[in-house]
């Protein structure tokens, strides 16, 4: 075998985010181990959305893709490192005083703001928007300027471009009196033309934000404290508390220029094709690459030319073929975008359409027979762009008149895009690709085509494009965007759900006689179960239902890979008494489980066989405890902080009411799992905004938050109600839960669910607070009987002869237990043995090894 | 060899059974009886008898509680990655009883 190469990266920032993940999607081989250098103190973030960490507030929410990334075999990430010199005579980075050995080079350093030599642009006061770090210490320079001075704090931003835009708008939404100074004569003048930059000067000035173009800054002075006071424009003075330059980027080339590569006329590093730099197998991509001539602001030209380094580090021959420099901002509401030529030449038209009132502006670049798309600038109303950018250089296929018309006057024509145009400019995703992803791959909806195609995956402005293509892509394809769940139904769950509430029936043979055919799949069963179990039709082990549970729910515990199961009894708010500690922790000891707490502060019990778990239920259930459903799609848990009750912080007793939302809801099935939270105070130590349902504890009640998610797609829930008194409280969840279970998809998350949901958040809280769909009063009653009618499901099981003799491992030998199970000792407990152990005689021991009783 | 009397099966939900040390996972769908390997080619556990008996088409499936791959129970053929198949074993119910031999069935009956 060959020794694996090493690929020293050096800078953190998305480009090389892109450029590791590509090398581990296809370096299967394991050619190459790559360490990557960054001096910030963080895992690459997504740079681009900078600006919702104001809102937001939390970086960790910036971070990019699969953090699992950084952790894998062959992949090392060196934090708060950075490179001090390059040799490329040697093949060596020097990093913190140590030596790293590469096979391959990639310059992945970026850009830094640029700040205009200007006096006292050093000045306590004047900042630059580039990283995280920035946007924190310009945010803390902000809150304690506002709270010394008893009137709003004065800033300004050096620059109306497009950045420039993104930081007056993140100041303004800090309630800084803001001015923007640019020395053009209007802003964005890379992106618009002056019609457009004109219209959007109005849209800007409208927000209460100040312009200043062909305006340039001459100095900026100091006032008592030493801080900065005053800017110096010529044609006058304006007093400021706060600069922010975003006068654009410069290649952070000094490494390469240190290393003797060669670097251009206006810096970066002079690359090929290949990106390849003037010395053996040193590479350079993203914003400090000088490729064709220029450097490259964007992170959609950098990502591919990531792509373009994987491929030659595998042996490809791939080249970096220019760029898409397409851009759509949207900053306060104001939706502004261009791509394309956005002034027409000799050969081409202009169709314009201004509505200055509405303060919309949209223009197309056309050749002259007005047949081909070469450009536009949209300002106000940028809806149109995810459908015309892709179309740049193709047939309009339409009248272009029929674009600019404000929504609703016309029918938006619907482009047959060509395969080979770019929808998704941040990871350059075609058409192609996106049809692809619906014919070859079999993606049926939005969250697959995303995750295979990568489309819209990081700006998401492509995505109400990605999805037309789609759809269109499916029915074509005779799937007819059919909701059908699967060969057997040919209508939705939410449709199945109806049918079966409305006519009442209470057993899959009647459902699928009636209303499909065949005798059903692992899809269908599972979802006609959880209904009849979210309508309290009997228990899921009954004659008729047994047949039907997916793999948990078929014994009522958690499959492990190896085949045994774990247990999880519930645990209500996370609080348990001594004596129940101790009931667990016996179970666990004399049947030999494994024991690790859950993030849904309960205890789970590994390694327990299908024929131990009643003698493992009778003890708990003899306890006190009851099924905790971790088995089911259903409602898990309801995590607590301590609340008021101990906290020195808490304002209500947030265990108190976790405890009773666990005892309201607990064995309620749903299209997929279902956690909640509560916090006692605004600290949020219960993380109850990552839950499907959150309460935050206020001084005046509770907040109510909706839709939040961990797992693969982590979201923050989002606030659907304030200050809500506890039952007003309890009624709204009831609804928003018993909502989601009648009309939400198989395995959809309540966070996909609100946004399907017609109006998204609002349209959800119309249905729960408002009534809107007049259902409430059915809502409500559905929940008091779900709650009326629970049971422990195991303690039912345990009561029933029938159902026990079913939990044996085998029916003629119902003590013997599974031969093939193998476990070895680690870190004092037991686990699965590996392939290897069992290979290779390392000791295991069998199935029945520990267990006492 | 007699595994188990058919009135202790539930139709459609399978059962495991031990015939000669082999672990083999029984079905009873419409009145037939199936015999199938009880290990899940692709996770390597012995789980198949506790899959969700379904059809595709006119065939009688079973998918592997692990990972989903859907199985024909009559040939073992798996639906979804063709070059695995399940093993098959021949099963008859006779006097009231499922007999179980080991004896591959490589063809659908």
């Amino acid at each position: 075998m060959t020794r694996t190469k090493r690929l020293v990266v050096v800078g953190g920032g998305m480009v090389a985010q892109r450029l590791v993940e590509a090398l581990r999607d296809r370096d299967t081989g394991g050619t190459w181990s790559v360490d990557v250098f960054t001096e910030e103190s963080r895992p690459p973030y997504d740079r681009v959305a900078l600006t919702t960490f104001f809102s937001g507030r939390d970086p960790d929410d910036l971070l990019l893709g699969d953090a699992g990334l950084w952790h894998q075999d062959g992949v090392r990430l060196h934090t708060n490192s950075r490179v001090r010199a390059v040799d490329t005579e040697s093949r060596q980075v020097h990093v913190r005083g140590r030596v790293y050995d590469y096979d391959a080079l990639v310059l992945a350093t970026g850009s830094s703001a640029f700040v205009p030599p200007v006096p006292g642009a050093d000045l306590p006061g004047s900042f630059v928007y580039r990283t995280v770090d920035d946007v924190a210490e310009l945010r803390a320079w902000v809150e304690h300027r506002s709270a010394e001075h008893d009137r709003p704090v004065r800033g300004a931003v050096v620059g109306g471009g497009l950045l420039g835009l993104e930081a007056a708008g993140a100041l303004q939404a800090m309630g800084v009196g803001t001015t923007v100074v640019e020395l053009a004569p209007r802003l964005m003048a890379l992106q618009v033309d002056e019609g457009g930059g004109e219209a959007l000067r109005r849209l800007i000035t409208g927000l209460g934000i100040d312009v200043r173009t062909s305006t340039a800054t001459a100095a900026l002075r100091s006032g008592r404290h030493g801080r900065l006071a005053r800017m110096d424009l010529d044609g006058g003075k304006l007093p400021v508390d706060v600069v922010v330059f975003a006068a654009g980027v410069r290649p952070r080339d000094e490494l390469a220029r240190e290393a003797g590569l060669e670097v251009g006329e206006r810096g970066g590093v002079v690359v090929d094709d290949h990106c390849r730099a003037s010395a053996p197998d040193v590479y350079a991509v993203g914003e400090v690459a000088c490729v064709h001539g220029r450097c490259w602001g964007l992170v959609g030209p950098g990502n591919t030319m990531a792509e373009v380094v994987v491929d030659r580090l595998l042996g490809g021959t791939a080249t970096f073929p220019g760029a898409d420099t397409s851009t759509k901002l949207k900053l306060l509401g104001v939706d502004v975008a261009s791509f394309g030529e956005v002034v027409a030449g000799p050969g081409s038209l202009e169709v314009v359409y201004a509505d200055p009132v509405a303060g919309v502006y949209k223009k197309l670049v056309v050749s002259d027979d007005a047949q081909t798309l070469l450009g536009g600038v949209l300002v106000g109303d940028a809806s149109a762009y995810a459908s015309l950018r892709p179309m740049v250089g193709g047939a309009l296929g339409a009248d272009p008149t029929s674009w600019l018309l404000p929504a609703g006057s016309a029918p938006a024509p619907s482009g047959d895009l060509p395969d080979e145009a770019g929808v998704c400019s941040c990871n350059n995703v075609t058409a192609g690709t996106i049809r692809a992803a619906v014919t070859e791959h079999g993606c049926t909806d939005l969250a697959e085509v995303k995750a295979c195609s990568r489309a819209g995956t990081s700006c998401g402005s492509c995505l109400p494009l990605v999805k037309t293509l789609m759809t269109t892509e499916l029915e074509r394809a005779g799937v007819a965007v059919s909701n059908a769940l699967c060969e057997h139904f040919d209508v939705s769950r939410a449709q199945l759900f109806d049918i079966v509430r409305v006519a009442g029936l209470r057993t899959f043979t009647e459902v699928v006689e009636r209303h499909g055919r065949g005798k059903g799949c692992d899809i269908c069963r599972p979802v006609v179960a959880s209904i009849l179990a979210s309508l309290g039709q009997g228990h899921v082990l009954d004659a008729d239902q047994a047949r039907l549970q997916d793999t948990n729910d078929h014994v009522m515990a958690n499959l492990q890979k190896d085949g045994s199961y774990s247990v999880v009894p519930r645990v209500p708010g996370g609080e348990i008494t001594p004596e129940g500690l101790l009931v667990i922790g016996q179970v666990a000891q004399d049947f030999g489980l494994y024991t690790k707490i859950t993030g849904g502060q309960r205890i789970d019990l590994f390694g327990a066989r299908v024929e131990q778990l009643p003698a493992i239920w009778q003890r708990l259930v003899d306890a006190g405890f009851e099924s905790g459903h971790a088995y089911g799609k259903a409602v898990r848990t309801v995590k607590s902080c301590v609340g008021q009750t101990w906290c020195r912080y808490g304002v209500q007793d947030s265990v108190g009411l976790a405890v009773a939302l666990e005892l309201r809801y607990r064995g309620l099935r749903a299209p997929h799992k279902i956690k909640l939270g509560v916090s006692g105070c605004a600290r949020e130590c219960a993380e109850a905004r990552s839950k499907d349902v959150g309460v935050i504890a206020t001084e005046n009640g509770w907040n109510l938050y909706v839709g939040g998610n961990g797992g693969f797609t982590p979201r923050h829930a989002r606030l659907l109600a304030e200050d809500l008194d506890t039952d007003t409280l309890v009624r709204t969840v009831d609804r928003f839960l018993m909502y989601y279970v009648r009309t939400a998809d198989r395995l959809q998350r309540t966070a996909p669910w609100v946004d399907a949901v017609e109006g998204g958040l609002d349209g959800v809280r119309a249905v729960v607070l408002e009534d809107s769909l007049g259902i409430a009063a059915d809502l409500d009653a559905a929940m008091a009987a779900h709650v009326a009618g629970y049971e422990d499901e195991w303690a039912a099981t345990l009561r029933d002869p029938e159902k026990l003799a079913r939990f044996v491992s085998f029916v003629n030998a119902p003590d013997t237990p599974d031969p093939s199970l193998a476990y070895v000792l680690e870190r004092g407990q037991r686990r699965p043995a590996t392939e290897q152990e069992r290979d290779g005689g390392v000791l295991v021991a069998g199935p029945t090894l520990e267990v006492r009783s | 060899m007699k595994v188990v009397d058919v009135d202790r099966l539930v139709p459609e939900r399978g059962v495991a059974v031990l015939v000669d040390g082999h672990q083999v996972a029984v079905f009873l769908v419409d009145g037939a009886v199936y015999a199938v390997s009880h290990r899940d080619p692709f996770s390597g556990a012995h789980v198949m008898a506790r899959g969700i008996v379904g059809s595709s088409g006119d065939r009688v499936t079973v998918a592997s509680p692990m990972y989903k791959q859907v199985f024909d129970l009559a040939s073992g053929a798996c639906l979804t990655e063709p070059d695995v198949r399940l093993p098959v074993w021949r099963a008859r119910i006779e006097e009231g009883a499922v007999h179980v031999d080991l004896v591959p069935v490589l063809e659908p009956a």
